[in-house]
């Protein structure tokens, strides 16, 4: 199968407005006739349910949370690019594009990525119009900041909640929706499978989790928008639910997967403390403007920060990176982090951890003014660590944040399977190798808020506004797939828990596949995980019935998506023969010990295609073309 | 229905703001009944509060707004007992421990129960003096005395005085009305406050204020109530 | 630290709960709640006891799924967090811990700790939004807001729909819910035009789902992790009368 993304053609700046004209349309009597699924409700499926509602479509909308409000958009906390320009301070569409095209260390479709940056001026005037409380000014105006190393103030923010804002606005749409009848929801459904007919999406099948009724739903159109897969490293800073199922079933019934290996750690967390951590806990980034990361010079120092004078410090970022300092990019941040404990100069009980200090800020700004910038952030770490960070440094460490890797998906964000969408995180799209800070928000509302409802139109329009027919077989044999796999779960009644098993993935996973990576560990963990697979399915302990709200079955199905998840990342990190922004494999560095891209050979998207239970997964490459900018090495010294 | 017996009847902020207003309303009377009964505590044998008793209970703006008043009390008890009816029912089954203490104060938690004991001190204290004075059910009429007014001329007041002093000679009773008052405390301490809250008068500049007249009315006007009993008690002993 | 739990365990929405005692021991003062809770459930499956449930996701006190009533207080004995952000530290070892679910009418038990609080989206969807179709708007910064109104719309705007407020408040009541919305909304410019017939309808749809009414005593406040303050409901009181008053619905 050859990858067709359909980037229209033109100049760059006209391509989106060009499309949007030759796009297909349905007629507005025709588009009620239309169901339309979304599976997810965080900022991208909210967005595309509440939109596509207002166009007149029967949309259904799924979530596995007790309430669409509750998904983990809701935790961003930074805030949201927009290349508005209100600060003049030199932005624009096209600089926005730019900055997201190399931070993503050109691992991006370039017309995508122009598309995210054009509408994005669109998206905040929508959610201020949804009464967003965005941060103001004393004019009255909307405040900006510079956020993520940005030379521009692009990000429009809500204290450090900007998240649960722009959700809730999508939210308040979606209810509205709901309200007018033109979304039905379903909360506690979890989506299981999706149902293919004739090569085309033609529904899903769900769980209900309280009555664990297993239900099909048809419609002319599914849109996943299920979240990222970050929870494969059991340790993150997703939620406890935020899974790969829907993305996965998706895959296995041919969607192809692109660069799953492209994941992003954040280098702000609070560090592990024990084997009881269910999560890791983020703290903006923006600490790094004024803390000081440092380590002790010496390898198993364990004396109190304070007790280790200032000659016996080791300020790392500072010292290798004269120009950018504490400031470099989140990956380059992480990386050194891990380096320094893998050398035995790491901090705290675990000796995972470097500190970071704002004595010196303090004593510069006084303790107010630093309580003013910070004073959230410092109260969380206090609550969470128990240590007062204006006596002590704070200790941090990075950890998995968001993966960049996705459904493939084209210029329309039409999966291989024609009819299915992935949406936001869930599609790999605009983010290349490398998030910049600020962008996670911005695309998952584009997509939803102004992309989908243009292309899904093109889809739609080739297909008849006919019912689906629902008594086609595959709708009952697709509910049995997952009744019998509900029941394997149920009936293997081994020895070892769900969460056990989950630990010990996201053990291998942070070990192989984590903020750096080689052929060696890579294949050995690819060992390790298929033997954990075959244990799994042998020894796992799934505890009561399918008909009851069974957290453990849940937990269960999800856990076994991402083993076979974990798999296919590593096989991609295995192919991939060169380090670029998030993924960084040790035999391709440069001699300063950067990331060193081969932009000759894999100047693409792996886009993986399943083949069948065991059977290897096929690669397709979608080369990348850069007409715009030029490929340079990123240098942050 | 209209638009008004249902706001007030079958919206719980309708139902609110019945008990604000009437509740506000019987302070404003809490505060002229006390302005009254001061008049007690003049050494002239009772002209002055008794000649108070005859204004109160012929002057016709006066005998209207008791018609709003007795309307008020009785609103604001039926309310109040819809209410909280109503409030029990959105909790069928409660907490096999709950420690409120740390949220809320206790007056606001038992407004129910520190009513309804106000609800039996208005029908005794009603019973002592307003049916008295106005001899509905009396087997005898309420004995008068005579002064000299101002003027020089002679008047015939019924003597609410005289039944008011020898009530208060009676420790019970004493003690009755001091620990009703108490409840009056209690229950204007949460509620003053609340009405204001339930109308929507709750501003940071204007709350000061507030406070400030709430500590009148659950502090020093019930005071003044229990004062008077203790005076004459410990005056006639 | 080790110690006694004290949990609600109730098969389904329609079966009769208890209280049951469970030894959790080996706890970290380091562990979050909740983590007490997996490493008890760990124990039990081990054992082949159903686990308790309970409602989580974030974990980092923003997605309100959380919901537990902690020794008699809804997200425990701290002020100011929810149940995922209370840690161990704040128990003393030998403690007994009682763990129940928010009791309202309004949100009926679905299993042991999890209990359905839908009736909030269906607040929500009576009004709690500002009725604009995607991208039919005006530029961002064409009305400009003041930026007292806007930061205290966006404290009212903070609420993370938990429901601590309901289970707490001895009536049930959810006015610091609805107030929160529609204190929100009713600061900003944007939410002008719907002012009335928003609060009117979700006044209704509260009374709807049988949730109490306020009697002003504050534990709501007292008690929401994300602080918002009693006078957001003296504003939803103002709001609702001067619609009455005003507005030409009948």
């Amino acid at each position: 199968m050859k990858l067709d993304s359909k980037i229209p053609d033109g100049p760059l700046a006209e391509k989106w407005s060009r499309h949007k004209f030759n796009l297909k349309l349905v007629n507005p009597a025709n588009k009620r006739k239309y169901d339309v699924i979304v599976v997810g409700t965080g900022l991208a499926g909210a967005a595309a349910a509440a939109s596509l509602g207002e166009l007149g479509y029967n949309v259904k909308a799924f979530c596995f949370q007790d309430s669409p409000r509750r998904a983990h958009s809701i935790a961003a906390q930074g805030g949201i690019n927009a290349a508005k320009n209100y600060r003049n301070d030199g932005d624009s569409v096209y600089r926005l594009f730019y900055d997201t095209v190399k931070g993503g260390d050109y691992r991006a479709r370039e017309a995508n990525v122009y598309r995210l940056a054009e509408v994005s001026v669109n998206i905040i005037d929508q959610c201020v119009a949804q009464g967003v409380p965005f941060a103001r000014e004393y004019g009255g105006l909307l405040d900006n900041r510079s956020f993520g190393g940005a030379q521009v103030s692009r990000t429009f923010y809500a204290r450090g909640q900007t998240g649960q804002q722009l959700l809730l606005g999508a939210y308040s749409a979606l209810s509205r929706m709901v309200d007018e009848g033109k979304v039905k929801m379903y909360a506690r459904t979890e989506m299981l499978d999706l149902v293919v007919i004739d090569g085309h999406a033609r529904g899903i099948v769900t769980r209900d989790l309280v009555t664990g009724a297993i239900e099909t739903h048809s419609a002319h159109a599914v849109l996943l928008c299920t979240g990222g897969y970050g929870n494969v490293f059991y340790l993150s800073t997703n939620a406890q639910g935020s899974n790969v199922t829907a993305a996965w079933r998706a895959h296995k019934k041919g969607a192809f997967f692109g660069n799953p290996c492209f994941t992003q750690i954040h280098p702000t967390c609070i560090p592990v403390t024990g084997d009881h951590q269910s999560k890791l806990t983020l703290m903006s980034e923006s600490l790094r403007n004024d803390g000081r990361v440092w380590v002790p010079k010496a390898a198993g120092d364990k004396r109190h920060p304070s007790e280790i004078p200032e000659n016996e410090r080791d300020y790392f970022l500072e010292r290798k990176y004269p120009s950018f300092g504490n400031l470099v990019p989140r990956d380059v941040a992480s990386r050194n982090a891990k380096e320094m404990c893998d050398e035995g100069r790491g901090v705290g009980q675990s000796g995972l951890a470097v500190y970071l200090d704002f004595a010196d800020s303090i004593k510069r700004l006084g303790e107010n003014a630093v309580r003013a910038k910070y004073g959230n952030l410092f109260d969380m770490y206090h609550q969470i660590t128990g240590e007062n960070p204006y006596k002590e440094p704070m200790r941090i460490y990075p950890a998995v944040h968001y993966t960049m890797g996705g459904l493939w998906v084209d210029y329309n964000l039409m999966t291989t399977i024609p009819g299915l969408y992935a949406l936001g995180e869930a599609n790999f799209s605009d983010h290349g190798a490398n998030r910049l800070g600020a962008s996670a928000l911005m695309q998952g509302l584009a997509d939803g808020y102004f992309v989908i409802p243009y292309t899904i139109g093109d889809y739609l329009a080739t297909i008849c506004p006919k019912p689906v027919d629902t008594t086609h077989p595959e709708f009952a044999a697709a509910k049995k797939r997952v009744e019998d796999r509900i029941q394997t779960l149920l009936s293997i009644k081994g020895t070892k828990t769900v969460t056990e098993y989950h630990r010990e993935l996201g053990k291998i996973m942070w070990e192989y596949c984590g903020m750096a990576r080689n052929e060696e560990g890579l294949k050995k963990a690819l060992e390790m995980i298929r033997s954990l697979k075959a244990d799994f399915w042998k020894n796992v302990n799934v505890l009561g019935t399918n008909e009851e709200l069974n957290q453990q079955l849940e937990r269960a199905g999800r856990v076994a998506d991402f083993i076979e998840l974990g798999e296919l990342m590593v096989i991609d990190a295995l192919n991939r023969d060169e380090s670029c922004g998030g993924h960084f494999r040790e035999e391709f560095q440069t001699e300063e010990g950067e990331a060193k891209r081969n932009d000759t050979d894999f100047c693409y998207v792996a886009a993986w295609e399943y083949t069948g239970e065991n059977q290897p997964e096929v690669l397709h490459k979608e080369e990348l073309k850069f007409e715009n900018v030029k490929l340079t090495q990123r240098s942050y010294k | 229905m209209s638009w008004f017996v249902k706001t007030i009847w079958s919206t719980s902020v309708g139902r609110k703001l019945v008990m604000a207003l009437t509740g506000l309303f019987l302070c404003t009377f809490l505060a002229v009944h006390l302005a009254g009964n001061l008049q007690l505590l003049k050494q002239d044998e009772g002209y002055a509060f008794n000649k108070y008793a005859v204004f109160m209970t012929s002057n016709p703006l006066i005998k209207t707004t008791s018609y709003l008043l007795y309307a008020s009390i009785i609103g604001h008890a039926v309310w109040g007992i819809v209410l909280t009816i109503k409030n029990k029912k959105a909790r069928p089954q409660g907490y096999a421990y709950q420690n409120e203490s740390v949220s809320s104060v206790w007056a606001s938690r038992n407004m129910g129960i520190l009513g309804t004991i106000l609800l039996v001190f208005i029908v005794a204290h009603m019973g002592d003096f307003w049916r008295e004075y106005h001899e509905y059910g009396t087997s005898t009429p309420m004995e008068t005395k005579t002064y000299i007014d101002e003027k020089g001329e002679t008047v015939v007041y019924k003597d609410l005085y005289h039944e008011v002093v020898e009530t208060y000679e009676n420790i019970w009773m004493v003690l009755f009305y001091v620990a009703s008052m108490v409840a009056v405390g209690f229950h204007l301490c949460h509620g003053f406050k609340s009405g204001f809250q339930t109308l929507g008068v709750n501003h940071p500049k204007y709350l000061p204020v507030i406070n400030s007249v709430a500590f009148i009315f659950w502090g020093i006007i019930p005071a003044g109530f229990a004062l008077i009993p203790l005076y004459i008690y410990f005056n006639h002993i | 630290m080790n110690l006694t739990l004290k949990v609600w365990r109730q098969k389904d929405a329609s079966s009769a709960g208890k209280m049951v005692t469970y030894p959790a021991q080996n706890i970290s003062p380091d562990m979050s709640f909740l983590e007490m809770i997996d490493v008890v459930n760990e124990g039990l499956v081990k054992k082949g006891e159903e686990p308790i449930a309970f409602d989580h996701d974030c974990r980092e006190g923003i997605c309100g799924m959380c919901s537990m009533f902690i020794n008699g207080r809804p997200h425990g004995p701290k002020q100011g967090i929810t149940t995922c952000q209370l840690h161990m530290r704040s128990f003393k070892d030998g403690d007994t811990i009682s763990i129940e679910p928010w009791r309202a009418k309004a949100f009926p038990v679905v299993k042991d700790l999890v209990v359905d609080r839908s009736a909030f989206d269906r607040i929500i969807q009576a009004g709690g939004y500002v009725s604009v179709n995607t991208g039919v708007t005006i530029d961002a910064n064409a009305i400009p807001i003041a930026k007292d109104i806007a930061d205290e719309a966006f404290d009212a705007a903070t609420c993370i729909g938990c429901g601590a407020c309901v289970a707490a408040c001895k009536n049930a009541s959810a006015m610091l819910f609805l107030s929160a919305k529609v204190s929100q909304l009713a600061l900003l410019p944007q939410g002008q035009v719907e002012r009335d017939k928003r609060v009117e309808r979700m006044i209704d749809q509260m009374e709807d789902e049988g949730f109490g009414s306020c009697t002003n005593t504050g534990a709501c406040s007292a008690e929401c992790p994300k602080e918002i303050g009693q006078h957001h409901i003296a504003r939803l009181n103002r709001e609702f009368i001067t619609a009455k008053i005003s507005s030409s619905n009948k």
